[in-house]
């Protein structure tokens, strides 16, 4: 099919300002996505995936400018003890960074990888990507396979004492990075990341995560609070046999975000759990595409994602569960609410089930509402004042998200600085 | 203590008057009730008192220990201890019982100028109260109301009304969906806070409740009016007779 001549236009333009790393093991790789891209185009303003969120400003040759935003909250997961990864825009900071060295898990750079030849990194890098390219296509992932030059491999062999925390400075506002990271993760095996931090004024991240039988991989990330940064993430997820991946993204602010999810269960009862909980005000425009293809039996997956609009702000859920023929006692659920505290603010929702088995459980719900002015008078008239209340309910909105945090720990903090963000607006 | 002098009320929405000159007073220590047909504003009254949206004051006043109420928030309606008890209480999921108890006490102490209370002080007192009301830790951790049953709801009110030491309190149909053994637990409750400080001011539709809190004086409420007021056996004449013969006298 011919592209659109815009997208042609438009997709050129922005291959013209990138050069893609020359050699090494993933050079293969890196040429067969550019030729994804040359084919599918980037997105534009009439692809019907992107009929929400107008992609304008992540293909455009030169990121819009983002300026810095500076505040006294304490670093995120700062109180916990973890093995700290930094990137400064994109770029890593060997001096801030930990060692890599921890028992149960090999550190990489994407970097180091091309002139190595790590066979598991390379039978990961670009292929996951590949295979989320149907049905629906996700060039800017393609984009970030092919040209992205920086990011780690993380392969997990065994139980790691700490998490692994991914810190993502933004200090150049006219910072434009591309991250690819990929994790392997063993039979048996299992780990917690964290990733944290604006990253950039434009960041193209794409994550490939392959969760071998028996093996389970908690990830959970915060986008940082930089206003005016734009980001568009991908992660796809293999799991086998009896694994358990979990993911948890915490938005807060940003005047443009595209996170993309597609999960495979290709292994018996695989369990994934995808949710994220954002808060925005006035141009902020969020958006949650998530794909997740059952192909098993007895596999459980949930899409948790809660919406806190304000004062102009967009929220965007594009949910799919995909149940394949063979995969009989399905258990999906997914749920995408927005609660919208004032009249000027919008919630698209796009929630899809496609079902080919026959003995399946699948829910589905999609919500937007105001507070509930029953529950906030009878808070009220037990004396509690009426911004505290409505913080309370909002908290509550949010909580079934937040609740699929596993660590309490970190879960409590999320929401005390979910708090702090409401309270800050009163 | 509570002072209602001729209010007159009408929806917001509509132009549709509910009380058309209600008169009422609640001395400290004394327990009224409230009896009438459907319709005649009783709860409509119990809202107005404590604060909800979407009701017009027109006309008359309502002030506790001269306070005037009809002014302030809900909120400050309840930290100066004013406190309903919901016919219907409202289920919050997400909002813990124990949390939402405490941020309450703790809202109403730092409104009136008071320390709040510490985690271990309060979980000491809420304890007390709950092991009274027969309301065990399960129920204080799960959100509030709900998946309570009728009667856990309504021991529900009670505990808050317990651990808030409200100076007036206001039970609508607080027996309305309680079986014998509930309503007698409830009214066991509101009897424990039976005080000479407190007033009380029950509405409810039938006499039985009236069994268990004895009133001081009872008022017969129809088409937005107290229509006639007087001791404990006019809540058995209603029982006996229905409201026909009273609102026939009235008329």
């Amino acid at each position: 099919m011919a592209l659109p001549e815009l997208n042609q236009t438009a997709t050129q333009a922005r291959l013209s300002s990138l050069s893609q790393p020359e050699g090494g093991c993933l050079a293969g790789a890196r040429h067969a996505a550019l030729s994804r891209v040359q084919t599918t185009g980037l997105p534009g303003r009439r692809d019907e995936y992107w009929k929400y969120t107008q992609p304008d400003t992540l293909v455009q040759a030169v990121a819009p400018e983002a300026s810095v935003f500076h505040h006294d909250e304490e670093p995120m997961f700062g109180g916990f003890d973890r093995l700290k990864i930094v990137f400064v825009d994109g770029v890593f900071d060997e001096s801030a960074s930990d060692d890599l060295e921890l028992e149960g898990v090999r550190i990489d750079r994407i970097s180091d990888i091309s002139n190595q030849d790590i066979h598991w990194a390379k039978d990961l890098y670009g292929v996951l990507e590949a295979r989320g390219q149907s049905p629906v296509a996700r060039p800017l992932a393609a984009l970030n396979t092919a040209f992205a030059r920086e990011g780690v491999a993380i392969h997990v062999t065994g139980k790691p004492s700490k998490p692994i925390n991914l810190i993502y400075m933004h200090k150049s506002e006219k910072s434009d990075v591309m991250l690819h990271h990929v994790i392997r993760v063993d039979p048996g095996a299992s780990a917690t990341i964290l990733e944290n931090g604006p990253a950039a004024s434009r960041f193209n991240k794409c994550t490939e995560i392959d969760i071998a039988d028996g093996a389970s991989l908690h990830l959970i990330c915060a986008q940082g609070r930089d206003h005016e940064r734009r980001a568009a993430t991908h992660m796809f997820a293999r799991l086998g046999k009896e694994t358990t991946f979990k993911s948890f993204t915490l938005t807060v602010n940003g005047v443009l975000t595209r996170n993309e999810t597609v999960v495979e269960l290709l292994g018996d009862n695989a369990v994934a759990h995808v949710s994220g909980a954002c808060v925005g005000d006035g141009d902020f425009h969020h958006d949650d595409t998530v794909f997740v293809t059952h192909d098993a039996v007895n596999c459980e997956s949930r899409q948790v994602f809660k919406k806190v609009l304000r004062n102009g702000a967009t929220g965007v859920f594009q949910g799919k569960i995909l149940v394949k023929n063979k995969a009989q006692k399905t258990d999906g659920y997914q749920i995408s609410q927005a609660l919208m505290l004032d009249d000027d603010s919008q919630f698209l929702a796009k929630p899809e089930l496609e079902i080919y088995a026959d003995d399946v459980v699948c829910s589905h719900g999609s919500t937007s509402g105001a507070i509930d002015e029953n529950a906030l008078f009878y808070l009220r008239s037990r004396g509690i004042p009426n911004d505290a209340a409505t913080d309370l309910l909002t908290l509550a909105f949010l909580g079934e998200a937040v609740d699929e945090i596993e660590d309490q720990e970190i879960a409590t903090d999320i929401v005390e600085r979910l708090e702090n963000w409401l309270i800050r607006r009163r | 203590m509570l002072n209602i002098n001729n209010l007159h009320v009408q929806l917001e929405e509509e132009d549709k008057q509910i009380l058309k000159g209600v008169n009422l007073t609640v001395e400290p220590g004394k327990v009224h009730a409230i009896m009438g047909p459907n319709g005649s504003g009783k709860s409509t009254l119990s809202y107005v008192l404590s604060g909800k949206g979407g009701y017009e004051v027109t006309e008359g006043s309502a002030t506790l220990d001269g306070q005037d109420l009809l002014e302030q928030e809900a909120e400050e309606r309840a930290a100066a201890g004013l406190f309903l008890a919901f016919q219907y209480p409202v289920e919050i999921p997400g909002v813990g019982n124990m949390t939402f108890l405490r941020t309450a006490v703790n809202a109403q102490r730092k409104a009136r100028g008071e320390d709040e209370l510490s985690a271990a002080e309060f979980l000491k007192e809420v304890r007390a109260q709950a092991k009274s009301l027969k309301i065990d830790a399960e129920m204080l951790k799960r959100p509030v109301n709900v998946g309570f049953s009728g009667g856990e709801k309504k021991r529900n009110e009670i505990l808050q009304m317990a651990m808030l030491q409200p100076k007036m309190c206001i039970l609508d149909e607080t027996d309305s969906g309680l079986d014998v053994d509930a309503m007698k637990l409830v009214a066991e409750g509101v009897n424990a806070l039976r005080s000479e400080n407190r007033g009380f001011l029950v509405i409810t539709h039938y006499q039985r409740l009236l069994d268990h809190i004895k009133p001081d004086v009872v008022h017969i409420m129809a088409n937005g009016r107290i229509v006639k007021t007087g001791g404990p056996e006019l809540a058995l004449e209603v029982e006996n007779n229905g409201y026909a013969d009273i609102l026939a006298e009235v008329e």
